[in-house]
């Protein structure tokens, strides 16, 4: 066990924890953005860093070791100035689109911004323009709005063969695209859904949803999928008490989550549930359920399990 | 009265002769947005947000005013209605801050909300933007006149449910503003800070200070009760936060609708003081120390009983309060009656 | 109240005594203000200049403590000139003829004398109540803080039977309460002579009812003391011990040193509060109470409509809900009082409050109820005495002034007078802890005439002591016209600004209030 001081109170945590972990058990908040626990950590964002006593530079929570003796202060005035700065350099190349963006209200970008007092930036230079990727039925891409923490990334390495996304280009051109940087639509991307489970600010939506509802205005009801033995999470989406879309909760460890499942609970819980898509050639083209979810195969898998019980 | 007979997107429905399009439009549950229409409050008709179709007539017209007329054939979403009320909020947020990712009024703002609605994402026509200093000098309200769209709610507001007239329209044209007589500020004016003003506005233009600062509309709960101050026994909504009180907001208040004084929609910070008592405490050589409840429970039972004892029940007694709920005000009379066992008890009614 | 509060605005005529309505009950202020601007004529009494004079048709700066004059001056006018209703004198009241010959007396002359209000503004005043078909009166503390407190309202009572002006809309006699619970903890029985809802301690099967209720053998039947008799008793050494709830008499009650001298008396003094109150000091135990947004309960405001208070968040550190203190006491002390929530013991008050009978938490929760509301399925009364008054006929009680015990003489040459500020509230223990109130409005000030400032050599905003027979107090004055030459006015929110060590606690023989309304003063300069 170690012990440290973090804003004055004492906490034990277990040999191997992180600053960010011990803060936790404190309950003393630290803005995260590029952290997730389920992700490998790459402390890239640099928004958790912490002032810990004796130490030249400020150090980023979520990566460094809690040290026994270790002195830590979590909102000190460099700190704060710090997470300012960074704020301002995100905002920088920005869309000040909170009008009409989709994550309006459920974006860490604006929560920090909002609670650090951040309402614009000084640094003055040039924005992206990317066009906006939503050449697919799924997922709406708007890399503009990417602050590149790269968690998407990580969620899609975690899947065996996925990896289909990662950094491409360098410096202030850099984004984070499929293989040859092509639209989702034209790239190995089964349309999971995890890295818009995983996505901190509006780079990543469900299409499925644009336009139906501002997040305060959604209650989010937990279900299980019960299509295979994962029994993966997600959230049926009600708007006034109408089931307007679903979409997965972060994966866990042995729930993979994956696009049939979210089709099947639309057609199970909404009224209308949009069409389901098949990519052939290349191309998305609307489907029949009993396709899209592979029915058949399904109804010849249980006809594969019947035991001949026979009549005597 | 008469009844009126009209079609509203190819439903029928008759309304008391008098009602407007938008009444009848409720009636059937048919939304049409709207900015300056209040149903509290005298109908100006000027933001024109509501306008519909009406079947023979030559313009688009605003039906939070217009009149239902017998046989009327009305369209409240037809291309025509959909592109005037898209040119409006164009119009609208050419002049407004894009200022929702700090803004106190995100998600409780009907600009945004009808911008989202008809997809406008921002203002395209060019021009002059408002550049006001933000007027931030009361512990109460803070007034950003750039946010304003000047529906005139609150000057409506403070002059025909708060009679005091504080605000009105100033200047003209571009240069049109809601400002206090001579454009000074809030504080510096007539204004007593009610803040019904602030209950009426529709965008972030006038906010509660410490409320905006504190909460995203969204992390608020909203708890109805009745105000701790004076005899009126106004209804209000707390606005609760991580287990604290951050606010308080109108509700639909049975004696005083959203109407609010000073001290009930800026006096809740006394909750969450840090002068509160949060331990019992016991007098030890002339010094109050705090103690544990069941210490301060039996030492109050003991000398009470003895003195009881010693001098007779009529030895005791106690003060009521007029700040205390009905319940607990019962239950002290129970206590000074039934177990000190005297009818020593009163309490400030006459202060 | 006899009326609703929303019954206000449909009057013709408002007749505002003592009551400084747009600072002390700004939400009712509204009404008064959108009746005017429905036509309706406005006449305030009051002393003052204050916001709400200023919007009246009639201002009458009548002489402190000399309502009785004025009001029954203007039942003279009204029975002189013919304007009374006979019809309503003679089917619903008594003893009109003892008030006539009292009243008689009282020429608008006569009491222009007294008053100083002009003989021929009493005569338009009487002649406009008397005329309008709905007349309203308002009043609060001015009326009532007197030593003649309950003859003001007797007056204002015959008034309106005089002219019939009770027992229908937009009518009544409307004393405004100054307190969010003050009608509810008369109506609990939290008063030295009655149980619930009025029950009298002296009747036998009252007593007999709650001792059943209660599970005791028997109730006390004598009346106990009233608070300004307590604090004597107290001094006495007749009072031991006291339990004091929510209440910060030190700074609210008159002559403050002659409380914080009874209080220190005691042998063991309980306080429960929210803040340490300069009451709470003196305590030898003092409890955390919860405040109200950290419990459930019910608040019966001035129009008798019980309204749901509702916990939003945990009490904050150790504190308790008071209704869970008391319990405790009481089984400390060996009675079972035990209770899950304040919705079970509201059920206990409405078996044994006839006027509270139909009243529950269920009910609430769709919206206030007015009592008396004696049946679940009753809908509440919003206004009394239609058709017939509570005790049968409407008795006229006639009444003399007498003028107020403590007259301004050559040593203290100036009449205090005391009330609230629109900012602050009470004793200031909440109002001056918020973050916002105290920042906007932090220092008590004491306004004072031109002319006595003039007299006295006065600097606006100069601080200068001010002492009454019983104590004095520093303060800064504000030279305004707001109060007449000859009387000076502050509020009692602030605890550097002690006024009631200084007022005068002389009492109504009836209701015990005290006279805070007039004491003799004079100001002395800061060298």
């Amino acid at each position: 066990m170690s012990q440290l001081v973090i804003n004055g109170q004492t906490v034990e945590v277990p040999e191997g924890s992180t600053i960010l972990q011990a803060a936790e058990r404190l309950g003393i908040f630290i803005p995260t953005f590029c952290h997730d626990p389920g992700l490998p950590g790459v402390a890239s964002c640099r928004i958790c860093v912490v002032e810990v006593k004796g130490a030249k530079n400020l150090t980023p929570a979520c990566m460094t070791a809690a040290r026994d003796g270790m002195v830590v202060e979590t909102e000190s005035p460099a700190v704060i100035a710090a997470r300012r700065t960074i704020l301002e350099l995100i905002l920088a190349n920005h869309p000040q689109d909170c009008l009409t963006c989709e994550k309006n209200g459920d974006c860490r970008l604006q929560d920090y911004a909002f609670y650090y007092g951040v309402k614009s930036s000084r640094f003055e230079g040039e924005r992206h323009t990317y066009p906006i990727d939503d050449a697919n039925p799924y997922i709406v891409r708007d890399m503009n709005k990417c602050i590149l923490c790269g968690k998407c990334i990580r969620t899609c390495a975690q899947v065996e063969g996925r990896a289909v996304l990662d950094y491409a280009y360098r410096g202030f051109r850099t984004k984070i695209a499929p293989a040859m940087d092509t639209p989702l639509g034209e790239s190995d991307c089964v349309f999971c859904g995890r890295c818009v489970t995983v996505c901190p600010v509006g780079a990543l939506t469900f299409k499925s949803l644009a336009g139906k509802g501002r997040s305060w205005e959604i209650k989010k009801v937990p279900v299980k999928c019960p299509f295979c033995e994962a029994g993966c999470d997600f959230h049926l989406n009600l708007k006034n008490g109408r089931v307007i879309g679903v979409t997965p909760q972060p994966p866990k460890p042995g729930r993979p989550l994956c696009l049939k499942g979210r089709l099947a609970l639309e057609l199970l819980y909404m009224d209308e549930p949009p069409p389901p898509y098949r990519k052939e050639n290349g191309k998305f083209v609307a489907t029949g359920w009993a396709e899209a979810l592979d029915l058949e195969k399904l109804l010849a898998k249980i006809s594969q399990g019947r035991v001949d019980v026979g009549r005597s | 009265m008469a009844e009126v007979n009209l079609i509203i997107n190819d439903q029928k429905v008759a309304v008391p002769e008098g009602s407007t399009i938008l009444e009848a439009a409720q009636k059937l549950n048919i939304f049409i947005p709207t900015l300056c229409y209040d149903p509290e409050l005298s109908r100006p008709a000027s933001c024109r947000i509501c306008v519909v179709e009406v079947k023979g007539s030559k313009n688009l017209v605003p039906s939070c005013a217009a009149l239902v007329r017998e046989g009327m054939v009305v369209y409240t979403d037809s291309p025509p209605v959909i592109e005037a009320r898209k040119t409006i909020l164009d119009l609208l947020l050419s002049n407004h801050p894009e200022d929702c990712l700090t803004c106190g009024r995100n998600g409780d703002c009907r600009l945004q909300d009808y911008a989202y609605l008809y997809g406008v994402r921002r203002g395209t026509f060019g021009g002059e933007k408002h550049s006001y200093a933000l007027e931030d000098d009361n512990p109460f309200i803070v007034r950003d006149m750039n946010k304003c769209i000047l529906c005139g709610k609150c000057v409506r507001m403070c002059a025909e449910v708060q009679g005091k007239n504080v605000v009105d329209f100033a200047y003209r044209g571009f240069h049109t503003k809601i400002a206090p007589a001579m454009d000074t500020t809030l504080s510096q004016s007539d204004c007593v800070f009610c803040g019904n003003c602030v209950a009426v506005c529709p965008v972030g233009a006038l906010q509660e200070k410490g409320l905006r600062k504190s909460a995203r509309t969204w992390e608020v709960k909203k708890v109805r009760t009745t105000c701790p101050y004076c005899g009126t026994g106004c209804n209000f909504d707390l606005n609760v936060k991580d287990g604290k009180v951050v606010g308080v907001t109108s509700c639909a208040g049975e004696v005083n609708g959203r109407a609010l004084c000073v001290k009930g929609r800026f006096g809740y910070g006394f909750i969450h003081h840090p002068d509160r008592l949060t331990r019992p405490l016991i007098k030890k050589d002339g010094v109050l120390k705090e103690a544990s409840w069941e210490e301060a429970i039996n030492l109050v039972a003991a000398r009470m009983g003895a003195i009881k004892e010693k001098y007779g029940p009529d030895a005791l007694s106690v003060l009521a309060s007029a700040r205390c709920t009905n319940e607990e005000n019962y239950l002290l009379s129970k206590l000074t009656r039934a177990v000190f066992g005297t009818n020593n008890i009163d309490h400030c009614a006459r202060l | 109240m006899t009326n609703p509060i929303s019954d206000i605005a449909g009057a013709d005529f408002i007749l505002a005594i003592g009551t400084n309505t747009t600072e002390s009950h700004p939400i009712i202020s509204l009404q008064v203000k959108k009746a005017v601007r429905n036509g309706a004529t406005l006449v305030v009494v009051d002393p003052r200049k204050t916001e709400i004079a200023g919007l009246a048709h009639y201002h009458l700066p009548i002489k402190s403590g000399s309502d009785i004059a004025l009001l029954n001056s203007l039942a003279h006018v009204i029975i002189a000139e013919e304007l009374w209703n006979k019809e309503f004198v003679a089917s619903r009241t008594e003893d009109f003829d003892a008030f006539k010959e009292t009243v008689a007396r009282y020429t608008p002359e006569y009491a222009e004398k007294i008053t100083s209000v002009a003989a021929q503004t009493i005569r338009e005043v009487a002649r406009g109540y008397a005329g309008a078909k709905n007349a309203t009166i308002l009043y609060t503390m001015g009326v009532t803080q007197h030593i003649c407190g309950t003859h003001n309202v007797f007056a204002i009572a015959n008034l309106a039977m005089l002219c019939g002006q009770v027992g229908k809309p937009h009518s009544g006699v409307n004393p405004l309460r100054g307190q969010n619970n003050v009608q509810g903890a008369c109506d609990m029985g939290a008063l030295p002579n009655v149980l619930t809802g009025y029950q009298s301690v002296a009747a036998d099967e009252v007593r007999a009812k709650f001792a059943a209720a209660w599970g005791v053998k028997e109730l006390p039947a004598r009346p106990g003391l009233t608070v300004g008799e307590m604090m004597e008793a107290a001094e006495h050494g007749k009072v031991k011990g006291m339990y004091i709830m929510g209440e910060n008499p030190v700074l609210s009650d008159p002559d403050a040193g002659h409380v914080v001298r009874a209080l220190e008396k005691l042998e063991f003094l309980v306080v429960q509060d929210i803040f340490l109150t300069e009451t709470a000091r003196l305590a030898d135990v003092v409890l955390p109470a919860a405040s109200f947004a950290e419990k459930d309960g019910t608040f019966t405001n001035t129009e008798r409509r019980v309204q749901r208070v509702r916990k939003a968040v945990e009490p904050v550190g150790e504190a308790r809900a008071d209704w869970e203190i008391i319990c405790a006491v009481a089984r400390a002390m060996g009675y079972p009082m035990n209770y899950s929530t304040p919705a079970e013991i509201m059920a206990e008050i409405a078996r044994l409050t006839p006027s509270y009978g139909g009243i529950s938490y269920e009910r609430l929760e769709k919206g206030g109820l007015v009592w008396p509301c004696p049946v679940l399925d009753h809908p509440g009364t919003p206004v009394l005495h239609v058709g017939k008054f509570a005790r049968g006929l409407g008795k006229f009680h006639p009444v003399e002034y007498v003028p107020p015990a403590e007259q301004p003489d050559e040593q203290f040459p100036l009449v205090l007078s005391t009330g609230r500020r629109h900012f602050h509230y009470h004793t200031g223990t909440m109002t001056l802890r918020t973050g916002a109130l105290e920042v906007y409005y932090p220092e008590e000030y004491l306004e004072v005439n031109p002319a006595d400032a003039c007299v006295l050599n006065l600097e606006n905003w100069e601080k200068v002591r001010v002492v009454s027979r019983r104590g004095e107090v520093e303060v800064r004055v504000c030279i305004t016209d707001r109060v007449p030459a000859g009387l000076v006015f502050t509020s009692f929110h602030f605890p550097e600004v002690a006024i009631n060590k200084l007022t005068n606690p002389v009492r109504d023989a009836i209701a015990k209030i005290p006279e805070l309304k007039v004491c003799a003063v004079r100001i002395e300069k800061i060298a």
